[in-house]
């Protein structure tokens, strides 16, 4: 394959060259590169306009509850005091909750499609699971309510406290009602496992193919091969793709909003209703007249912003990790 | 051909810059070319998501028979609040009434409040196996709500429901988890029937509820209820009848006991104006309201709009809508489960509506 590539690669004109013909560029040339320039830059300004925008205008609201925002559960509109704790808590451990569903789903997925299945069965497997991704937050949401919070309702709650016999467990303390935190991380995780497996299955294909043989010629089984050769040194790659994962479950509003039940309240029972910052948001942004209601919504919208900024940073820098790993190695 | 499709481009965005700009001035030429951002639409309109329905019949009604063609956007009372204060739109609605403040940051100088339909709220419920509708008062639907009732055979339930089986289970509460005016007028009512409501979350669109879960959408609180045995909330009337779901009866301030339709809002909306000063503005509550027959939550859905609009036309052709849909247009509230406006209400709105037209500008 490389031998293919090569003399390709070799016929390229090198950057010198393409330098010096933009140099010597006609007038049409020059006004193409201006242009898709401006394009370029129309998406870092654009999102340093949004995020000025923002905290402009939940300036307010910060200025007047301070630090206190973010760790106080009162949201009474009608007295016109804001605390987003619990949807702060929400989102962070919603998300959380499905990272810890979706991530050995994916990688087992993506282990399965990568070094295990046969030709014929890989493309449609991948095919669905890419598919995941397309299907609308609503329709998730529809399907949330339809179908799977009454499943969790009348067998996953009941079987947790009455036959496990934990309903005394903090975790599962609580009345069942359906929606739940424990809900929106289900969803959330089918959600993001496409994100999840995706990008692990392109990582596992950029492991080198000698590290495999080399693996199976120290003795290893198929199966050591993975966990000790393939597993590991694709593993920031993995964990880049889970923090991308990470990021949409942060963000994702309409599907959690219909099956989280939407309660300001901080509890430590996944099966009692929460709140994220996106639902938050989307639920009360139409009917805020009050100055200080809109700005609290718009700091809300400053913290999620800031925490997705965070973690978009966090996948960046290990996926750059992983590829000069691999460049390296290679 | 390219040049032809380019030149098209470049209209289109040309449009879109001009309507863009057209809406963030104030002046008059704006409000001339208003045309434009509507689709060549002759009024425009935006507000309440409640009256969506009864509103589009009427806009189709109308354009059908008179050829004035409206467009209203349901984009929630407190946007349809902003946009009129703002002046981008020539009506807005809303389900609450304008407050003192927001009355003054109107652009366009003193607004009318006309009512134009009544709304219904309903409490439905889901209890299997109960062959009669649950008889509650106001009081006890407050003890609900603020979770100091929380059993459906609690002892106070169980006096005004006599031979009832009333299983020993929880009360789960479904409320709205976004800001509507149905959350308004049903806070507006547990707060004229409890103190300890008054003074605890109070009346608005959003609170915060003591208890229970939040859905979105009347349609999300319905199918909460209508899943889960136990369940119970408020919703529009027109949601109980769609998701064949049980209302209670409620028992009004004459001590009567009554189902929520729309001849018992009328009622209550009767009963409510007879009390009224001549000059009211109508930012009026009909809760709770006098009359053996009045069902206690109603409420008046508004039309808001500029005593004194700058573009004469406009103001002529915005009353004659109004006109039409107090008379001719109430004939179409009860089959979308709405209640009509009492006819003693109708008389005075009219004169209200006439001198919109007659608007002399600032």
């Amino acid at each position: 394959m490389s031998e293919d590539v090569a003399p390709l690669v070799a016929s390229r004109p090198t950057p010198a060259f393409v330098e010096a013909q933009i140099e010597g560029a006609s007038y049409g040339d020059r006004v193409y590169r201006w242009a898709t320039t401006g394009f370029a830059l129309v998406i870092p300004i654009l999102l340093v306009l949004i995020a000025w925008e923002v905290f402009r205008a939940g300036w307010p609201a910060l200025k007047t509850f301070g630090p206190a925002f973010f760790t106080s559960s009162a949201w009474d509109p009608v007295n016109g005091k804001f605390g987003a704790a619990p949807a702060v808590y929400g989102t962070i451990v919603s998300s959380i909750l499905a990272l810890i569903i979706a991530t050995p789903l994916a990688v087992g997925v993506a282990i399965f499609l990568s070094e295990f299945a046969p030709n014929w069965i890989r493309q449609p497997i991948a095919f669905f699971v890419d598919l995941l991704a397309a299907i609308p937050s609503v329709v998730y949401g529809l399907w949330g309510v339809l179908v799977m919070v009454p499943f969790i309702r009348e067998h996953v709650m009941p079987f947790v406290k009455d036959t496990l016999h934990l309903g005394d467990f903090p975790l599962f303390t609580g009345a069942a009602y359906g929606p739940s935190m424990f809900a929106a991380g289900c969803i959330l995780a089918i959600m993001i496992l496409p994100y999840i497996s995706a990008v692990t299955r392109e990582v596992l294909r950029a492991v080198p193919r000698s590290q495999r043989e080399a693996a199976l010629a120290l003795g290893a089984t198929r199966w050591e091969m993975i966990w000790d050769a393939v597993l590991p040194y694709a593993r920031s790659g993995i964990v880049g793709g889970v923090i991308l994962g990470l990021g949409r479950a942060l963000g994702e509003t309409m599907a959690v909003t219909m099956v989280i039940g939407n309660r300001h309240e901080l509890s430590a029972s996944l099966f009692q209703p929460g709140y994220t910052m996106a639902s938050l948001i989307a639920n009360e942004f139409a009917e805020a007249t009050n100055d200080l209601h809109v700005s609290s919504l718009m700091a809300v919208g400053a913290g999620l912003f800031v925490v997705t900024v965070i973690v978009n940073v966090i996948a960046r820098w290990l996926v750059w990790r992983t590829a000069r790993a691999a460049g390296s190695a290679a | 051909m390219r040049g032809a499709q380019l030149a098209v481009v470049t209209a289109a965005s040309l449009a879109v810059l001009a309507c863009s700009s057209g809406a963030d001035k104030k002046g008059d030429s704006a409000r001339g070319g208003g045309g434009l951002t509507a689709g060549g639409a002759d009024l425009t309109g935006a507000g309440a998501t409640f009256p969506y329905p009864l509103y589009s019949r009427w806009v189709s009604e109308y354009a059908a028979s008179t050829g004035v063609k409206i467009n209203y956007q349901q984009i929630g009372s407190g946007g349809g609040i902003k946009q009129l204060q703002e002046e981008t739109v020539d009506f807005g609605a809303s389900d609450a009434p304008m407050s003192d403040s927001e009355m003054v940051k109107a652009k366009g100088g003193p607004v009318f409040h006309i009512p134009s339909v009544v709304g219904v709220v309903a409490i439905a419920y889901n209890l299997p196996g109960l062959t009669q509708p649950l008889k509650l008062s106001g009081p006890i639907v407050a003890d609900i709500f603020l979770g100091r009732i929380t059993k459906w055979n609690d002892s106070r339930i169980a006096a005004l429901n006599a031979g009832v089986a009333l299983p020993n289970s929880d009360i789960l509460v479904v409320h709205r988890s976004e800001g509507s005016g149905t959350t308004y007028v049903f806070s507006d009512y547990l707060s004229a029937v409890s103190p300890a409501w008054k003074s605890g979350p109070g009346k608005g669109k959003e609170l915060q509820w003591p208890v229970g879960l939040g859905e979105r959408g009347n349609d999300g609180v319905a199918g909460q209820i209508k899943q889960t045995p136990g369940a119970m909330g408020y919703v529009e009337m027109a949601f109980v009848k769609q998701n064949r779901l049980t209302a209670a009866l409620l028992q009004n301030a004459a001590g009567q006991f009554v189902m929520p339709s729309d001849e018992g809002a009328t009622a209550a909306a009767d009963a409510a104006i007879a009390k009224l000063p001549a000059n009211t503005d109508y930012r009026i509550s009909i809760v709770n309201s006098a009359g053996a027959t009045a069902y206690p939550i109603s409420s008046l859905t508004y039309l808001l709009v500029y005593q004194h609009m700058s573009d004469a036309g406009k103001a002529k052709k915005l009353s004659a809508f109004i006109k039409w849909a107090l008379t001719k247009g109430q004939q179409f509230a009860s089959p979308l489960d709405y209640a009509p406006l009492p006819s003693s209400m109708v008389p005075k709105l009219l004169a209200r509506a006439d001198s919109v037209a007659s608007g002399t500008g600032r």
